[in-house]
């Protein structure tokens, strides 16, 4: 195969790159007496855009949930811009999550608020000396950015799953992220609206200057955002590469999501 | 092609120690209220936006019941009263009862349903739909801004409710001009606002700030609410009474 296969726990760390914005190292992590994670080793560059790919219970989920401490991995070290994120205080954890992105699976809007203030929320939050005047122009910008300009009055419920997935970017963005974590982006839309969502990830990207990790099992969307693929297997990564060298792997495993 | 087996071994932890870690969770959560309550930011709208919705949506159903309860406990206390030539006694009996447990007891019960109840399925649906983590990663600490604001609301109108309560159900019980009550403003407040209400609000937020699973954690949270802050309501008006009488 031309994708290589994992060297496990032989993560190179004779250089300090100053590009490489996330790093894992050997995360081992349980849940419920189930070991999810079993030694995975990630790094990401800034400007590149990662996709994890494995099937469902492969441990994909918790692996991000580790990068911005929503889960403490149980052995091995999470660095985000040099911070080792197990060792942060609370409030020095949320100035690393300001610069985090996280679009989660359902979206996660909040149900009880509008669009509007879906996305004013985390804005004011942070931005405390903006003017209404100054909120509106950027919820209207971000609006704007993903294409739903006439939803900023409408409650999560009236949304598609398609139109919540553009808010919750929408809402991830406005914050100015230096990282997105995606979440399974796709799952539950149409084939048309998943392109439209993995192209819309690629474009804000490339104008926002981003690096991207994002978790998913749909391969139209790897093919889309993907500059290097991580596949996960059983909590371990199986296999690394490119989109087109993993698609040329002989491996049964791996042919098996590109058949 | 190299694989590796970290297959651990666990036990499982038993009953005792299930419920002294839950016993341990509770208090390390009720104890974290006291030390979040006092730092900035203190969302001061969503605090008195929970107190509307806790306090003044909850009135008409406390008011029905309080005007029911305060009637029908009159028109049963009367015969036997009048027996023993007593009738004399009806409205101050009516109104200690009311005003020192009956009151504060079932205005509490009716909220551990009515408020216990929506906190517990409202935080609960949050964390499974993953808004309370979606909180979190934008960096705003969803312990402040969604249990904080409502034990401090809680802790505020439920007294408030009791209060009203009363009222009503001293009109209800045609005693209000006849009030003999040897309890004290002040003690009243102290009992309610600092058990009752806050009772209410903390186990609500921790049943469903805690849910854990799919959509049923929702519907076994609000119960849990409802079923662990009437429990509470109960223990909390023995031990009350226990104090004040010896007081």
């Amino acid at each position: 195969m031309k994708g290589k296969m994992y060297d496990y726990g032989n993560v190179n760390e004779s250089q300090p790159d100053e590009s490489l914005i996330v790093e894992m190292k050997n995360i081992h992590k349980s849940f419920d007496y189930v070991e999810v994670l079993k030694g995975v080793s990630i790094r990401v560059h800034k400007g590149e855009n990662l996709v994890v790919l494995g099937k469902s219970g492969s441990g994909k989920s918790v692996l991000i949930k580790c990068i911005v401490g929503l889960v403490y991995p149980d052995e091995g070290e999470v660095y985000v811009f040099g911070n080792n994120i197990s060792e942060l205080n609370y409030r020095t954890l949320n100035k690393i999550r300001v610069k985090i992105g996280f679009l989660f699976q359902s979206a996660a809007l909040y149900d009880s608020m509008t669009v509007r203030e879906n996305l004013a929320f985390p804005l004011k939050h942070h931005n405390k000396k903006l003017s209404n005047n100054e909120v509106g122009i950027v919820i209207d910008e971000a609006l704007d950015n993903v294409g739903l300009q006439d939803a900023a009055e409408k409650m999560p419920s009236e949304l598609s799953g398609g139109m919540s997935k553009r808010i919750g970017l929408a809402r991830t963005l406005i914050l100015n992220p230096e990282i997105m974590l995606y979440d399974e982006p796709t799952t539950g839309l149409d084939t048309g609206t998943a392109k439209e969502i993995s192209e819309l990830i690629v474009h804000l990207q490339k104008k926002n200057k981003i690096s991207s990790i994002i978790i998913t099992h749909d391969m139209a969307c790897a093919k889309i955002t993907a500059d290097r693929i991580v596949m996960l297997k059983d909590g371990m990564i199986y296999a690394e590469g490119k989109y087109e060298e993993l698609a040329a792997s002989e491996d049964e495993w791996v042919k098996s999501f590109f058949s | 092609m190299k694989t590796i087996e970290h297959q651990k071994t666990f036990e499982e932890p038993g009953y005792l120690k299930k419920i002294f870690t839950g016993t341990g969770d509770f208090i390390y959560f009720t104890s974290r209220f006291f030390k979040e309550v006092l730092k900035p930011p203190y969302f001061l709208k969503e605090t008195i936006r929970q107190c509307f919705q806790i306090g003044y949506k909850s009135l008409p159903l406390v008011a029905v019941t309080a005007f029911i309860i305060g009637l029908v406990l009159t028109l049963q206390s009367r015969p036997s009263l009048v027996q023993f030539g007593a009738e004399s006694l009806l409205p101050g009996m009516i109104s200690v009862s009311i005003i020192r447990e009956i009151g504060p007891v079932i205005t509490a019960i009716i909220c551990a349903g009515k408020i216990g109840s929506a906190i517990g399925a409202e935080l609960g649906s949050m964390r499974v739909t993953e808004q309370i983590e979606a909180m979190e990663v934008s960096a705003i600490n969803p312990y402040k801004y969604l249990v904080v604001t409502r034990v401090l609301a809680t802790t505020c109108m439920i007294p408030l409710l009791i209060v009203f309560t009363d009222a009503i159900g001293l009109y209800g019980s045609y005693t209000a001009m006849n009030i003999h009550s040897d309890i004290g403003l002040q003690r009243f407040f102290s009992e309610a606002l600092n058990h009752l209400g806050f009772a209410t609000g903390i186990i609500g937020c921790y049943k469903g700030y805690n849910a854990k699973g799919g959509t049923e954690s929702v519907g076994r949270a609000a119960n849990a609410a409802v079923v662990s802050a009437s429990l509470a309501i109960f223990v909390i008006d023995m031990i009350v009474v226990q104090i004040t009488d010896f007081l």
